[in-house]
C-alpha cells in the first residue's frame, strides 16, 4: 500500500514540475481578465519617485512651457497611455503650454489619441484649448539622440515645421521658443530606444534641463541610478507608476482600475513559484532518501 | 600558415602601430595649437538705483543684465541673465513676459530677438557673429505698458577649441584608451594571456553539432537594432564564427534580420565564412533575409519560424528589447538549445531565466577575442580591466570619504565633483 | 582595396566623432556624419522592402510551404502604404479621422498590444521554471522576487498593513539600493566593453563584421 502511495506521490510531483505551460497561461489569463469586470478603486500610497514628478509639474506657473516626448508605440499603450493622459490633465488644468514631439514614428499619434481622451473631460473642454496657442504637436523626426542634441541648440534644426507642415515661426506657441532654455520641464514617455537614457545623456547632461520620465515597468529599474544623481526629477514606473500618478492628480482612471488585475496576476505567479518549489524540494528529498 | 593569413597578420600589426602613432600625434597637435581657451572677459556693470515714481503704471524694469559668451562651445552664442522685474510675481504682479533686445551700439539700434515667459531670468542668443560686440536690454511687458532695463555691458562670442567642461572625461578616456593600446602592444610578445571560461561561447560548437545531428536548422538572430549599435556588431562577429562552423558541419543556417543594413552586413559575413570554410557552393543569399523593422511584428514572425521549423539551435546575440522573453520562451518550447548574449540590463534577467547559456554584458563584447584567441584582442580586454579598476578605486575611496564625513564630521573632498564632466 | 577602404573610412569617421566630442568646432563634421548615416539607413529600408517582396513573391510563385502567408504579407504592405500615402490627407495622415488612423487603431494597435501582452504569460512560465531555491544565492533571488512582486502591487500594501506596510517599503528599499547598485555595476561594465569594442573596430583589429578575418 505504501509503495503504491509513494509511486503516486512521486508521479504527482514530477508531473507538477513538468506541467504544460498552457495550464499556467490559462491561470494567468483568468487572473488578468476576470478582475477587469470588477470596478474596484484601490487605495495605494504615492511613492516618492512619482510624487517628485507631480511636484515638478505642480511648481510651474501658468503659461510655462513643457515639452513632452512620446517615445513609445501601441504595444506599450496600456502602461504609458494613462501616464500621458494624466500628464495632459495636470498641464491643462494648470494652464501650462504643451509642446508635443516624438522620437518614435508612432509617438505623436499616441499623443493625438491621449488628447482625444482628455478633451472629453468637462473641465478641460470648458477651457476651449486652441491648437497652436495652448498645445502643438511637432510630430516625429528621424535621428534618435541626434535630434535631442540638435534641439538643445535650436528646435528648428530638427523641426522646421509641426506635424501639419506649419512653419514654427507661424505658430504662436513656438514664438520665443528657441531651444531648451525656453522650456521649463521635459517629460519623456519611453518604452525603449530612443528614450529616457538618451534624454538624460544628451539633454540633461549637456544642456542641464529638468527632466521627468514615464517608463514601462521593465525599464523603470534602470532609471533609479539617474534619480539618485539628480539627473531625473522623478519616474513613473509601469502601470503602478501610472496609477499612483492618477491618484496624485486626484483623477483615478484606467491605470488604477488595471492595478487590481495586475495584483491578482502577481499573486498567481507567486502561487505557482511556491508550488514549483514545494515540488522541487519534495522530489529532492525523495531522491536523497 | 597560409600566405593570406601571413599578410593579414602583418597588416594588422602595422595598422595598430600606425593608428597608435596617428592618434597620439593628433592629440599632441591639437593641444599645442589650440591648448588654452580664452574666456570672454566680463566688464562688470555698476549697480544703478532706478527711481520709480509712485504713481507710475508701467512695470518695474528688470535689473542687473549681464551678457557673456557661452563657454565650451563652437562660438556664435551669448547668454544673457538678469534679475526679474519687481512686478513679476510680486508688486503689481502684472508682468506677462520679457522681450530680449540686442544692438551693436549701446544707445540705439536695438532689435527684438526673442521672448521669454514671466519668471524667466536667462536667455541664450544663438545667432551672434564671433568677436562682434553686442549690447542687450530686457523689456518687461505688462497690460499697462512696457519698460526696459539699462543696457548690459558689451559681450562678444567666440569659439573655444576645447570643451573644458569635459576635461574629466577626456583624461579618463586617455587613460583607458592608452591602457588598451598598451596591452594590445604588449600582448603581441606575451603568450597565453589568461581569459576565464565563458560557458556560452564554449557551447557554440556543441550547439552547431547538435543541429547537424538532428538535421534541423540553426537560427541566428543578431538583435533588433541597426549597425550603429556596438551590440549588433558584436553579434555579427559571433555570426561569422557560427556560420563557419555551420559550413564545416554542413548544418542549415538561417539569419532573419530586422534592419536592412544588418541584412547586407550579415550576408557579407556569412558568405565570407562559407568561403573560408571552403564551402562557397553551400552559401545562398536567401539564408539571410529581412522580415520587418517593427519590433513585435519581427517577434511574431520569428515565433512563427520557431514553431513551424522547430530549429535545433537558436542564437540570440545582440541588442534586444521587450521581444527578448517572447523569443526565448518560444524557442524553449520547441526544444531548441539557446545561446543568448546581450548588453541590455533590462533583458538579461529574462535571458538568464529562459536560455541555456547567456553572455552577460561585457561577455558579448569579449566574444570575438575569446573565439579567435587573437592575443591583440585579448590584450584589449586586459586594458578594459584597467578602466574597471579605476572605477572600483574611485567608488571605494568616494564611499569611504563620504562615510567618514557623515560619521566623524570630517571635511574630506567629494569625489563626485571630480567626475562632474563625465 | 575592398578591405582597406572600409577600414580607413571607419578609422577616420570613428576618430573624428571621438575628437568632436571634446572640440566644439568639429561638431559640424560630427553632424554631417550623423546625417549621412540616417540618409543611408533611410534608403536602406528600400533594400529590405525589396527583399521582403522578392522572398515572399518567390514563395507564392513556387507555391512553397506557407505561401498564403506570403500573400498576406504583400497585400498588407501594399494596402497600408497606398492608403497612408494617397488617401489620408498628406502630411496630417496621422490625425484622428483619417483612414490611416482607422487602420492604426483597429489593426496595428491590437496586433502590437497582443504581442506585448504575451510577455505576461511568458513571464509566468519562465518564473515557474527558473525560480528554484537550489542554493543560497537562488534562495536570496527568490526572496527578493517575492517581496518585489507583492510589494509593487496593492496586495503587498494590504497584507502587510499590520506590519506598517512593511512589504511595500521593503520593495521600495530593494529598488532604491541593491537593485540600483547592481544596475550601476552592469552599466559600468557594459560601457567599458563598448569602449574597448569600439576602439578595436576603429583601429581595424575587429574586422569580422566587415567580412574580413
Amino acid at each position: 500500500m505504501n509503495e503504491t502511495t509513494n509511486q503516486e506521490k512521486k508521479t504527482f510531483w514530477e508531473k507538477l514540475l513538468s506541467i504544460d505551460r498552457r495550464i499556467i497561461f490559462l491561470f494567468i489569463a483568468v487572473a488578468i481578465s476576470v478582475p477587469l469586470f470588477f470596478k474596484t478603486s484601490l487605495d495605494m500610497p504615492v511613492s516618492p519617485v512619482v510624487q517628485e514628478v507631480y511636484n515638478a509639474i505642480d511648481k510651474l506657473r501658468a503659461g510655462s512651457k513643457v515639452l513632452v516626448s512620446f517615445d513609445y508605440d501601441p504595444s506599450s499603450m496600456p502602461e504609458l497611455q494613462p501616464m500621458a493622459e494624466s500628464f495632459f490633465r495636470q498641464c491643462f488644468r494648470k494652464n501650462l503650454k504643451v509642446i508635443i514631439m516624438g522620437l518614435w514614428p508612432q509617438g505623436p499619434l499616441q499623443a493625438n489619441i491621449a488628447l482625444e481622451q482628455v478633451f472629453k473631460d468637462e473641465d478641460i473642454k470648458a477651457k476651449n484649448l486652441q491648437y497652436g496657442i495652448d498645445y502643438v504637436n511637432l510630430g516625429f523626426t528621424a535621428g534618435n539622440e541626434v535630434v535631442i542634441d540638435r534641439m538643445g541648440h535650436d528646435f528648428r534644426e530638427s523641426y522646421p515645421a509641426d506635424s501639419r507642415g506649419t512653419p514654427l515661426s507661424e505658430i504662436p506657441l513656438m514664438k520665443g521658443v528657441r531651444n531648451y532654455d525656453n522650456i521649463d520641464l521635459i517629460l519623456n514617455l519611453s518604452a525603449g530606444y530612443p528614450g529616457t537614457m538618451e534624454w538624460v545623456q544628451y539633454a540633461v547632461d549637456v544642456f542641464h534641463v529638468k527632466l521627468a520620465a514615464g517608463n514601462t515597468a521593465v525599464q523603470a529599474p534602470s532609471m533609479y541610478p539617474y534619480i539618485q544623481t539628480g539627473q531625473l526629477a522623478g519616474v513613473l514606473g509601469g502601470m503602478k507608476g501610472g496609477a499612483e500618478y492618477e491618484i496624485a492628480i486626484k483623477n483615478p482612471a484606467k491605470a488604477v482600475s488595471y492595478m487590481f488585475s495586475q495584483a491578482i496576476a502577481h499573486a498567481v505567479i507567486c502561487f505557482f513559484i511556491i508550488i514549483g518549489n514545494i515540488a522541487f524540494f519534495s522530489l529532492r528529498k525523495k531522491k536523497t532518501s | 600558415m597560409s600566405k593570406r593569413e601571413n599578410v593579414t597578420k602583418a597588416r594588422a600589426g602595422k595598422s595598430v602601430t600606425l593608428d597608435l602613432s596617428f592618434l597620439f600625434l593628433i592629440f599632441l597637435a591639437l593641444f599645442l595649437l589650440f591648448g588654452q581657451s580664452i574666456l570672454a572677459e566680463e566688464v562688470p556693470t555698476a549697480q544703478e538705483e532706478i527711481a520709480i515714481p509712485k504713481d507710475s503704471v508701467l512695470p518695474v524694469p528688470p535689473t542687473n543684465v549681464i551678457a557673456k559668451d557661452i563657454p565650451n562651445d563652437k562660438g556664435g552664442a551669448i547668454t544673457i541673465s538678469w534679475e526679474r522685474s519687481a512686478d513679476d510675481g510680486g508688486g503689481a504682479k502684472n508682468v506677462t513676459g520679457y522681450e530680449i533686445l540686442r544692438s551693436t551700439k549701446r544707445d540705439e539700434g536695438y532689435e527684438h530677438i526673442g521672448n521669454v515667459p514671466p519668471g524667466a531670468t536667462s536667455f541664450s542668443d544663438n545667432v551672434t557673429k564671433d568677436k562682434v560686440l553686442y549690447f542687450y536690454k530686457i523689456r518687461a511687458i505688462s497690460p499697462t505698458g512696457t519698460s526696459e532695463s539699462e543696457p548690459s555691458a558689451p559681450a562678444f562670442s567666440k569659439r573655444q577649441w576645447f570643451d573644458f567642461s569635459r576635461l574629466s572625461l577626456f583624461i579618463l578616456s586617455l587613460i583607458i584608451g592608452f591602457a588598451i593600446f598598451y596591452f594590445i602592444e604588449k600582448a603581441k610578445s606575451e603568450k597565453g594571456l589568461f581569459i576565464r571560461k565563458i560557458a556560452g561561447l564554449e557551447a557554440v560548437d556543441d550547439a552547431v553539432g547538435r543541429a547537424t545531428e538532428m538535421g534541423r536548422k540553426i537560427i541566428f538572430i543578431p538583435g533588433i537594432m541597426d549597425m550603429d549599435s556596438m551590440q549588433t556588431i558584436a553579434g555579427v562577429t559571433i555570426l561569422g564564427r557560427v556560420a563557419k562552423l555551420a559550413a564545416e558541419y554542413e548544418a542549415k543556417l538561417e539569419v532573419p534580420v530586422s534592419k536592412s543594413l544588418v541584412m547586407v552586413t550579415c550576408r557579407e559575413v556569412v558568405k565570407e565564412a562559407y568561403l573560408n570554410a571552403g564551402r562557397p557552393d553551400a552559401y545562398n543569399d536567401d539564408m539571410v533575409y529581412y522580415l520587418t523593422d517593427d519590433q513585435f511584428a519581427y517577434a511574431a514572425a520569428l515565433d512563427g519560424i520557431f514553431l513551424r521549423d522547430r530549429p535545433a539551435a537558436v542564437f540570440l546575440q545582440g541588442q534586444f528589447y521587450a521581444e527578448a522573453l517572447i523569443l526565448a520562451e518560444t524557442a524553449n518550447s520547441v526544444g531548441a538549445i539557446q545561446i543568448a548574449g546581450t548588453a541590455m540590463p533590462t533583458q538579461l534577467p529574462f535571458f538568464v531565466a529562459a536560455c541555456d547559456y547567456t553572455l552577460i554584458g561585457e561577455e558579448l563584447f569579449a566574444a570575438s577575442a575569446y573565439l579567435s584567441k587573437d592575443p591583440k584582442l585579448l590584450g584589449s580586454l586586459k586594458g578594459q580591466d584597467v578602466g574597471k579598476f579605476i572605477f572600483l578605486l574611485a567608488i571605494l575611496i568616494g564611499v569611504v570619504f563620504l562615510t567618514l564625513n557623515s560619521v566623524l564630521g570630517l571635511n574630506l573632498p567629494d569625489l563626485r565633483e571630480l567626475f562632474k564632466g563625465i | 582595396m575592398r578591405r582597406e577602404v572600409p577600414l580607413v573610412l571607419t578609422a577616420i569617421v570613428g576618430i573624428t566623432m571621438i575628437i568632436a566630442h571634446f572640440i566644439p568646432p568639429l561638431n559640424i563634421l560630427k553632424n554631417l556624419f550623423e546625417d549621412w548615416f540616417f540618409i543611408i539607413a533611410a534608403f536602406a529600408i528600400y533594400l529590405g522592402i525589396l527583399n521582403l517582396i522578392l522572398i515572399n513573391g518567390d514563395k507564392i510563385y513556387k507555391k512553397q510551404k506557407g505561401w498564403p502567408f506570403g500573400v498576406v504579407v504583400i497585400l498588407g504592405f501594399l494596402v497600408i502604404t497606398v492608403i497612408g500615402i494617397f488617401f489620408s490627407g498628406g502630411k496630417s495622415f496621422q490625425d484622428p479621422g483619417t483612414p490611416f488612423y482607422y487602420i492604426y487603431m483597429n489593426l496595428y494597435y491590437p496586433l502590437s498590444a497582443t504581442m506585448f501582452a504575451l510577455l505576461a504569460f511568458f513571464v509566468a512560465s519562465a518564473s515557474y521554471r527558473a525560480f528554484r531555491a537550489r542554493n543560497v544565492e537562488a534562495s536570496m533571488l527568490l526572496g527578493a522576487a517575492f517581496i518585489l512582486m507583492l510589494g509593487r502591487v496593492p496586495i503587498g500594501y494590504w497584507v502587510s498593513a499590520g506590519l506598517g506596510h512593511a512589504l511595500a517599503y521593503a520593495a521600495d528599499w530593494i529598488m532604491d539600493f541593491p537593485q540600483t547598485a547592481g544596475q550601476r555595476a552592469i552599466m559600468i561594465g557594459i560601457a567599458l566593453g563598448v569602449v574597448s569594442s569600439a576602439l578595436r573596430v576603429i583601429l581595424g583589429l575587429e574586422r569580422a563584421y566587415s567580412a574580413g578575418e
